[in-house]
This record gives C-alpha cells, structure tokens and sequence, in this order.
C-alpha cells in the first residue's frame, strides 16, 4: 500500500485474516449468525458496522485524553449509541423493508463487543488516524465473514444472490432443480450459520498453524 | 499369492508414506495383522473395536434384510397388487418381487451410505496421518435403515459427509465425538431436506413420483395418522411384526427384540440403557393416560389422538424401539457409568414420547431425544462420580470420627 506506512497498512490487513476478530477472537458472533441467511443484510450490516467502528473510533480517539477514566464506559455507550441511532434512522428512511428485515439487530450494534473492544483497546492510546484505520480494518473484518458466510447461506439455503435465482426456480423447476436438486433448508436455520463460521476457523487455523493456540 | 500376503507387502512397501493408512486398513479388516507385539504387556482380548462393530452389524442383518422386503411388500400393497400378509410369515410378504424391488431401492442406499462414509474416514486419515478407525462400519450399516425409503441418494451422500465431518472427525474421530454420528445424519436430513423426510408420501417406494396423478399412493406411518388424529389402520400385530411403513430397518420389533438379545447376550449393548430407555417411554405413556383418564385433555385437543394411545403401545409404534437398542447404546456417547447410564437411558424414553406428543411437526422425537441426551450424557456422569466421591469421603470422616 503505497498510501500508507507499513505500520498502518497492518491496521487494516491484519484484521482481515489473521486477527480477524469473529474468527480468531470469536467476537461479534451473535449478530454474524443472526442476520447472514440472505447476502444483502449481511452486506448491510457490514456496511452499517463499518460507519460506526471508523467514525466511532476517530472520535473516542479525539475524545480519548478529557474523558475520565472512570466514567469512560459510559462516554464510549453514548458515541456508540448515537452513530448506531444516525444508521438507524437512515435505513428506516431510505430502506425500510431492510429495515424491518434487521430489526433490532441494527440496535444491537450498540452492544457488539467488537466495537467496545476497539474503542477500549485502541482507540483510547491512539491517533485519530490511526485510530480510524483499526476501526475500518476490524469492521472489515467483520463485514467480511459476514458477507462469506451469508453468500454460502444464502446459495445453499435459498438458491439465490441477492434475491436473483442463480440456481433455478425451485418450483417450475429450472436450472439445478431440473436435475432434482433441493435447497437446503438447514442452511437458513441459525445453527448452521455457527457451523460454517466453525468451518472458515477450522480452514482458517489448518492452513496458518501459528493461529492454533492450546 | 494370496491376498492377505500381498496386502502385507504393499503395506511394507508403503510403509511411512502418506497413503499407507489405506493398505493398513483394508488388511487389518480384512485379516489379522502378520505382526504382533515383542515386549511390554500382552493383553489377550478377542473383543476389539473391529469385533465390537461387526457384532452390532450382525445384529442389525435381520433388520436390514426385513426392511429390503417390506420396502417392495409396501409398494405393491399400496398399489393394490398383493393382499396384505396376514402375520409375520405371510406369503405375500417373503416373495421375489417384494426382494427384487426391495434390494433395488435398499441396496444403493447401503452403498452410498458406506461408499462415502468410508471414502471421508480414508480422506481424513491420509491427511491427518492416522490409521484408518472401524468407527464407520456400524454407523454406515444404520444410516440406511433409518431413512424413508425413497430419499434421493445424493442428499444420503451430502448428509453422510456432513454427519462424519462435522459429527465426528472434528471432534477427533472414532471415540471422540459428543453426537451419534448416525444420527446427526438424519438430524442434517431432516432440518434440511424436510419434505423427503416426513408426511405421507415418502415411506412407500413410489409414492412421490405418483403424488397429484390419478396412481398417486400413499402411506402414513402410524404417529402420522395418530398425530392427526385419524384412525389406523395396522392392528397391533402388524406392528409388532413390522408389516408398517416406515423407515427401512426400523419397523420390525420382533427383529429388533432378537437384536437386542443378542447384543446383550454378546455384552455388545448395554442391557441397563435399552431397558432404562423403555421404562423412561413407560412412565411418560402412563403420565398422559391418566391425564387424559382425568379429563384435562378431551378429543377436541390435538395432542388427544397420541396422548390417548395406551403407553405400553407406544413401544411398538415409531423407532424408540430401535433408538433405544442400535442408538442409544452407542458407547462411545453414551453415559459410561452404571447409574449414569439409568438416567440417561431414562430420560431418552421420557423425551422421547414427550416430543413425540406434544409436537405434531417432529412426529418421532426419538432421534432428538437421542442426540440431547448425547450431549448431556458427559454431565450425567460427571455428577454420578461426584456423588460417588462425597459419599466415599462422608464415610472416611465417619471413621475418623
């Protein structure tokens, strides 16, 4: 990355992979089960997740030398609060089936432990920039198990992208399920979203050995 | 040269590599091994893991070859070809067609299930350098019998990966997983492909090509039609001998009785969980007779049709007679202790035909009932060996005392 230092470039690849924080510090895995059965909140979630950690940790950071420090939980709820308030509101006004398909679980962001986490561990020690570049990576992170997990879901579960019916029409049975072909309904149930998460750590740690901790 | 030398010396010859697991395996189930142990202690024992999986399969055989007649017997019956066989050894039902169709539509299950079954078991034991385990014989065996009829084989392929993977080798493989793996296949079946795994339509061979044309057969399993509170129309005898639809290995009691009989006569099968299991079914029977006995639940109600069912018929409808024998005594994920296994064999009956009862949409809870108390089995033990210790040491203080 040409536009940013070494040092700041890993705030943004190591989250990625390998401290990706749902699949190495397995945080945030409520919601990343809860909402990945289709691809377009997942994708929506991720987004929304995104605006809240990078904006939130620029301003904690800004924040971080006048707030006390026994009152900083609460300093970081209501930053929190707020730019989840804001993404709320926006989605209700400009998607309001999505919406209503997230529910609270948009609300739910406020608790997220990702996004406490950061704000505790770095934003609180660290520059605005960089601070914005760790929250950006880690949200990225986040968004993209999200998005792999809610494509595989939805594929699988649904046999479609997007809504687009990739796979054939299940009913007047086209493409795939011409052949006899079925869609999983496991896949939609949240139990499998934990057990493809629990595949993407397993194929994560079976491929970086350093990552298997005991 | 024989097979079993030439097995020896590609074993040799592979020795250290990668894919050496396979020849081991296919020669040590085929054969006993030419070497043996030069020091330390000899343990003479004829009953290993190889031996205790062949036992149960033995035992299952009788199931196995029922299941592939009564396949073809309920396909003609329920078009009307043949008459109903009146008893276990009506001449309707030991015929040559109901055989040709039966193996047929039995058989390629059998092979898929073991076919991939065992090509995962060689996969993971290649990669993770391992010899290859027996744990697979007996689950490959059960798989085909605890499936409707007419499942398509590639979702029995699909769900014979995941249960293996996923039940089993994630956990570290034969011995170490939590869950049945057998029946976290027809768990994964059964949230997933729902509509080939229950209603009216997926028990007899036939029956869902036919649905909507002017052929279109059907066959209701017993919790079927008492779930609906419909009437049945098999007699007690015809489920006692098994001439019911159902799964394929499953219906025949009788055989699964002499199974059970002999597993306990081997000391394959614990006796303590089998008949634990059907006095937990027992009491939960008695528990809504008399519920209804005492009018709380009227004929309006529809729990009313199973809850009705005298309790000690509900042994011989549904699988929790086969659950309680091939599932729940599973060793491996079972309680190991003698009064854990009191507990768990109990509470498996006891939630078995409470789900059975109370929900419509699981009309046999016995597979559930089964993996929920896998995963509570470890803590049932735990709190046996704990109460065991507090009542060795009251005793100690005592004396010192």
């Amino acid at each position: 990355m040409g536009l940013l230092s070494k040092k700041d470039g890993k705030l943004i690849s190591d989250p990625l992979l390998d401290n990706n924080p749902i699949t190495i510090q397995v945080l945030g895995i409520c919601s990343a089960l809860a909402i990945t059965a289709q691809l377009k909140p997942s994708i929506v979630m991720a987004v929304s997740v995104i605006f809240v950690m990078g904006v939130g940790n620029v301003v904690i950071s800004l924040m971080r030398n006048i707030i006390p420090s026994k009152i900083r939980i609460i300093a970081q709820l209501i930053v929190v609060a707020t730019l989840v308030i804001i993404v709320d509101q926006v989605l209700k006004a400009f998607a309001y089936s999505l919406s209503k398909e997230l529910s609270v679980f948009i609300g739910l962001i406020i608790t997220n432990c990702i996004i406490m986490g950061r704000f505790e561990a770095f934003a609180l020690a660290n520059g605005p920039w960089r601070s914005f570049l760790d929250g950006i990576g880690n949200a990225l992170g986040y968004g993209l198990i999200l998005v792999v997990v809610g494509f595989f879901r939805e594929l699988l579960g649904s046999g479609t992208l997007f809504g687009f019916k990739v796979m054939g029409d299940p009913v007047e049975k086209t493409g795939l399920f011409a052949l006899g072909y079925e869609n999983n309904g496991f896949m939609v149930l949240p139990p499998m979203a934990l057990i493809v998460v629990g595949i993407i750590i397993w194929i994560q740690r079976s491929r970086n050995k350093a990552l298997i901790e005991d | 040269m024989s097979l079993k030398s030439n097995l020896h010396i590609l074993k040799e010859k592979y020795k250290g590599k990668k894919i050496a697991p396979v020849f081991n395996a296919l020669h040590t189930f085929l054969y006993l091994p030419n070497d043996t142990t030069h020091n330390g202690t000899h343990i003479k024992a004829a009953d290993d893991l190889k031996r205790t999986m062949n036992t149960v399969i033995i035992a299952l055989i009788p199931c196995l070859i029922f299941g592939i007649f009564n396949a073809g017997y309920q396909h003609y019956l329920a078009l009307g070809e043949i008459e109903s066989a009146k008893g276990f050894l009506g001449a309707s039902f030991w015929s040559l067609d109901n055989l040709i169709l039966g193996a047929w539509t039995v058989l390629p299950l059998v092979v898929v299930s073991y076919g991939v079954g065992l090509a995962v078991e060689f996969l993971f034991a290649v990669i993770k350098g391992h010899e290859v385990e027996e744990g697979y014989l007996v689950t490959g065996m059960l798989v085909p019998l605890i499936v409707p009829i007419d499942i398509p084989l590639w979702m029995l392929a699909v769900a014979v990966v995941f249960g293996v993977v996923i039940g089993k080798e994630v956990f570290g493989g034969t011995g170490m997983n939590i869950l049945n793996p057998a029946l976290t296949i027809r768990a994964f079946l059964f949230f997933a492909y729902p509509t080939w795994m229950s209603g009216d339509k997926v028990w007899v061979h036939g029956a869902v090509e036919r649905a909507g044309t002017a052929d279109a057969i059907s066959g209701e399993t017993i919790l079927g039609s008492y779930a609906q509170n419909s009437t049945v129309a098999y007699d007690y005898w015809d489920m006692f001998w098994g001439l019911i639809p159902g799964s394929v290995g499953e219906t025949s009691k009788v055989l699964i009785i002499l199974g059970a009989l002999f597993l306990i006569f081997t000391k394959i099968g614990s006796w303590r969980i089998i008949v634990s299991t059907l006095i937990g079914a027992l009491v939960m029977g008695l528990i809504f007779n008399t519920v209804v006995d005492a009018g709380w639940i009227t004929e309006t109600s529809k729990f009313y049709g199973l809850m009705s069912v005298p309790f000690w018929q509900h042994l011989i409808i549904g699988s929790i007679l086969f659950g309680a024998v091939y599932m729940a005594t599973d060793p491996v994920t079972a309680s190991q202790t003698n009064k854990g296994k009191w507990i768990y064999g109990f509470l498996i009956g006891f939630i078995s035909i409470m789900i059975r009862v109370f929900n419509p949409a699981y009309p046999e809870g016995v597979f559930l009932a089964i993996l929920l108390m896998n995963v509570f089995a470890p803590t049932i033990d735990h709190y046996v060996i704990q109460g065991n210790v507090k009542r060795r040491m009251n005793r100690v203080k005592v004396k010192a005392a």
